[in-house]
């Protein structure tokens, strides 16, 4: 089975989460589990790579939806990162991107967090 | 275009997001066999996900021992996939276009789901008899696919 996998590495104040494989509504609590240690430690501002996410469905852009009001409410943001074009069409079908920021790399990321 | 023969392809399993996964592949390997390149047999299969995430949660409220069931019709021109459940239907009618205000709360019911099916197919049909079954029936047309 391909399943689901997401690791957490922090910079800073910056948590990075590394999401891999395929996000769908068996897979959404760790997904969920993970933005949660991260409310949990106080970290408001989180960079999501989607290098090796190969698949998401609305039960994961729920995630997202589930999570940013109180992440902008504490002063911080989600911001994605390295989306395939699969995975793009699908944030763009639900309009995400007049939601989300979403960049190429980390770095750009990054940069918008600590310059902003 | 040569005619082809009506081909039908039935799946019926039990309704846990577990099976998600083995129902995208049986979807996906069935919209290649029916002449749909990857990237749409993948929307297809996304599509028929939603519909079984919305069963599986809101008809069935994640009640391992019902069943859905997916009947695939590869047919000349496009690619047919009725879902069928046995729970409390829907109504997506009830549902107003994408309000992203609104997209937290819909979110929570499925709604996200609906305008996702609705994008990626071209066709979205709902059968509802309260009570009994409720069918959602999604086409994609092979000629309409996307460059």
């Amino acid at each position: 089975m391909s399943g689901f996998s997401v690791s957490r590495n922090d910079d800073a104040n910056i948590s990075k989460l590394y999401l891999s494989g395929f996000l769908d509504a068996h897979t959404v609590p760790k997904f969920e589990e993970a933005l949660q240690s991260c409310l949990n430690d106080e970290q408001y501002n989180i960079i999501v790579n989607l290098k090796d996410l190969d698949y998401i469905s609305s039960a994961g852009l729920g995630v997202f939806m589930g999570f940013i009001e109180e992440i902008r409410e504490s002063g911080g943001d989600i911001k994605l990162t390295n989306l395939s074009n699969k995975v793009h069409k699908v944030f763009d079908l639900l309009g995400f991107p007049a939601l989300f920021e979403i960049y190429d790399n980390e770095n750009e990321a990054n940069q918008k967090f600590t310059s902003g | 275009m040569g005619k082809r023969q009506k081909q039908k392809f039935n799946l019926r399993i039990s309704s846990v997001t577990e099976n998600l996964e083995i129902i995208r592949d049986f979807i996906s390997r069935i919209a290649l066999k029916g002449g749909f390149d990857s990237e749409n047999a993948d929307q297809v299969a996304l599509a028929v996900d939603e519909a079984c995430t919305n069963v599986i949660k809101h008809a069935h409220h994640h009640d391992a021992r019902r069943m859905i069931d997916i009947n695939v019709f590869l047919l000349n021109d496009r690619i047919r996939i009725d879902v069928t459940d046995t729970g409390k239907g829907f109504d997506p009618k009830n549902l107003s276009e994408p309000n992203l205000a609104k997209y937290a709360q819909e979110a929570r019911h499925g709604g996200l789901g609906i305008h996702l099916m609705r994008s990626l197919m071209d066709e979205v049909h709902y059968d509802f008899k309260t009570g009994k079954k409720n069918r959602v029936s999604l086409v994609k047309y092979l000629n309409k696919q996307n460059a």
